[in-house]
């Protein structure tokens, strides 16, 4: 079998000037190319870390509900769709949370996913802990950490009470790069807002 | 046949790639390489063959939407004709690929056939491993129900630990703030184009690096490599006591490829697809998330390590692993191949190999994790109910209403996460018991604020019953000897009911 190519390259014979232009202009050609990848790059790089924002940058204040779901001196689930969510998002629009009502106007939100690593706790109202089914980690009814692999409490959201209802500070999966909580807040308004209102 | 001929002549005339070919096929091997140990990696190979093509077919009905893929999977479990097969023939194709591609990794290494110059050859096949366990996780996220789903938020939190761009990898990962479509789209990219797309081209690029520098030859003790003299030594062997790799080796790979595939089918067809588990709704918290086989061993370290270590452990010691797969053939790349003289590379995969059977062991009936309905659903055997007053009773009854049995196991029932407590008398004494109860300590929550103190009264009254029938159980020496010869120096009280109060 004859290969072509190869037998053509023994016909031609080029002048070198001929041949140290056809260099240059394939160096301009590449460099052209490496121009081009860049302009195409950046809005590329730009699309890919479109997802990424400051913390807090997808929270805003959600509404739990009726203040009267939640009795004084319980700890019930709450769910609430994200405020950041598409159509196809399904089911997994929703988020859920551990709301306890300390008295008439404490409460205390926490996230669902542990601590650890982001399995959801539940709770057990008799022995008054969370527990987490992954790895064994327990927290106390407060959300300090009780026992297992946390290093830390269960991550809380701020919270507001307005128009009779209960609102958190939520729109982000809690993590240890994002608690849930942007500041820690202690001070309790005489209209017995959590001072959820002091962050928004 | 003449107008077969005359076709292939035809076609040989435009593509010409009889020679490549039939130099890639006659080129001559060592002849003890054509070995059954040699096998695996074109079995990897023929595995990954089978998941493109199932994944394609897959790919046919499949929604990548976080509302419908759920529903999708169940539409081929059950409606599509023979579409179980299907994803069973898909799941199973993934634990085999796995499986070979370590089994072929473990032969390479034990055979010391990543020293030069297949050194890149080697690379090449970590990164490899490194991209089949990608699939195999991608995978079990395209599979989107509870586990895939929590699976997730174990990737981001454990994302979320790098220091400074934690918060950052985090949206990356999940493609926005939470788990949802997003998250799904980018996983289908990844283990539909991006993944499988570099898987083959590495492969194509390590099987060329195969056929370029040859295959290993059988490693014997006290033929060293030395990169100066190896080539020619090599080329020797070849020549002198060679076969051709058509069909001396290959008859064997093909045999064992078909043997996989029928096995692969084997599986499929008698243990059926994997899942899907329960709907990915997050509101649905009765779950206990796990991942899938290969990663169980991960599972349970991160449940053995203690809170301090974790995050260190987490972003240092894959780096450290992959780093040492990687350096190996550079820092090792001469010297004996033979396992006879390389008694620290044996004792390196033992070790290594047993770890992994003992921790993936361990994960597949988790000790470490509370058993969530323990409290409710397991019964005080009758045995250890049977003669007890009515106090005793009523800690029984505590006994299982604060969910102790959740972390406690009696009668070989309950959770493991705590000691067994069948003989709990026998080891610790009342004072003890409820020192314990009250304030926790080694792994126990403290349990002072939500017991009354009548309630830890009967609680330790009950614990104080579990010992066996012919031993004594424990008490404090000092009070045994104060009581039989009254020691006037006892002051405190050794009423338990009082004990809390004090604690507290």
């Amino acid at each position: 079998m004859t290969d072509i190519v190869k037998e053509e390259q023994h016909i031609t014979h080029d002048d070198p000037k001929v041949v140290s232009r056809r260099w240059m202009l394939m160096k301009v050609g590449a460099l052209m190319n490496a121009a081009a990848a860049l302009v195409v790059a950046a809005p590329v790089i730009g699309y890919l870390l479109g997802p990424i924002r400051k913390k807090g940058g997808y929270n805003s204040w959600i509404s739990l509900g009726d203040l009267k779901q939640f009795p004084v001196g319980e700890t019930r689930l709450a769910d609430y769709v994200n405020p950041y969510n598409h159509p196809w998002d399904g089911a997994t629009a929703k988020t859920a949370c551990w709301v306890r009502r300390i008295d008439k106007s404490k409460f205390q939100v926490f996230a669902i996913n542990c601590a650890h690593l982001g399995c959801p706790v539940r709770w057990f109202p008799q022995s008054e802990l969370f527990m987490c089914p992954c790895h064994g980690g327990a927290y106390y009814a407060n959300g300090d950490r009780a026992s297992g692999p946390p290093e830390r409490g269960l991550f809380e959201y701020n919270y507001k009470v307005s128009g009779g209802e209960l609102h958190i500070d939520a729109g982000q999966m809690p993590t240890l790069a994002n608690e849930a909580k942007l500041k820690v807040l202690n001070n309790l308004n005489s209209d017995g807002k959590g001072c959820g209102s002091c962050a928004g | 046949m003449r107008w077969l001929t005359e076709s292939y002549k035809w076609v040989e005339r435009r593509v010409q790639l009889e020679a490549p070919v039939k130099d890639a096929m006659l080129h001559p091997v060592p002849k003890n390489t054509a070995s059954w140990w040699y096998v695996f990696g074109s079995a990897a190979m023929t595995l990954l063959m089978l998941q493109v093509a199932t994944g394609i077919l897959l790919a046919l009905i499949y929604v990548p939407s976080a509302g419908d893929a759920w529903n999708t999977l169940q539409l081929l479990n059950h409606e599509i004709p023979l579409g179980w097969f299907i994803r069973a023939m898909h799941g199973w194709g993934s634990n085999f690929m796995v499986a070979v591609v370590l089994i072929h990794m473990m032969q390479v290494f034990m055979f010391g056939a990543y020293k030069f110059p297949r050194e890149l050859t080697w690379v090449v096949g970590v990164l490899l491993l490194l991209m089949t366990l990608g699939m195999a996780f991608t995978g079990q996220v395209l599979r989107f129900d509870q586990d895939a789903y929590w699976g997730l938020g174990i990737g981001a939190s454990i994302s979320s630990r790098v220091p400074i761009v934690g918060g950052p990898l985090v949206n990356l990962l999940l493609g926005g703030p939470i788990i949802g479509g997003a998250t799904l789209t980018r996983f289908f990219a990844l283990h539909v184009f991006v993944i499988p797309g570099a898987l083959l081209a590495f492969v194509g690029l390590h099987v060329w690096m195969v056929l370029k520098l040859g295959v290993n030859e059988w490693p014997m003790p006290g033929r060293p490599v030395n990169r100066k003299t190896y080539d020619a030594e090599y080329h020797k062997l070849t020549h002198d006591d060679g076969i051709p790799f058509v069909p001396g080796a290959l008859w064997k790979d093909l045999v064992f490829s078909a043997g996989i595939i029928v096995a692969v089918a084997v599986c499929a067809a008698i243990f059926g697809p994997y899942g899907p588990t329960g709907q990915p709704d997050p509101t649905i918290i009765q779950t206990a998330p796990k991942p899938d086989f290969f990663f169980l061993w991960i599972y349970a370290v991160l449940s053995y390590l203690p809170p301090s270590l974790e995050t260190p452990f987490l972003l240092i010691a894959p780096v450290i692993g992959i780093g040492f797969l990687l350096v190996l053939p550079f820092w090792a790349g001469e010297g004996e191949k033979s396992w006879h003289r390389r008694p620290v590379a044996v004792i390196v995969l033992v070790t290594v190999a047993v770890l992994w059977g003992v921790f993936t062991h361990l994960a597949t009936f988790t000790p470490w994790s509370p058993k969530m309905d323990a409290w409710s659903g397991s019964t005080v055997p009758a045995k250890i109910v049977h003669n007890l007053s009515p106090v005793e009773r009523q800690g029984a009854v505590i006994f299982q209403s604060k969910q102790c049995r959740n972390c406690h196991s009696i009668g070989g029932v309950g959770g493991e996460r705590g000691p067994a407590l069948d003989n709990v008398a026998s080891r610790m004494t009342e004072d003890q018991l409820i020192r314990q109860v009250i304030q926790g300590g080694g792994n126990m929550p403290a349990y002072g604020k939500n017991l009354a103190p009548s309630e830890v009264t009967a609680l330790v009254r009950f614990l104080g019953t579990l010992h066996p029938a012919g031993q004594p159980a424990a008490s404090d020496a000092s009070r045994t000897a104060a009581a039989q010869f009254g020691a006037p120096s006892q002051t405190q009280s050794s009423s338990p009911t009082t004990s809390p109060q004090k604690t507290q």
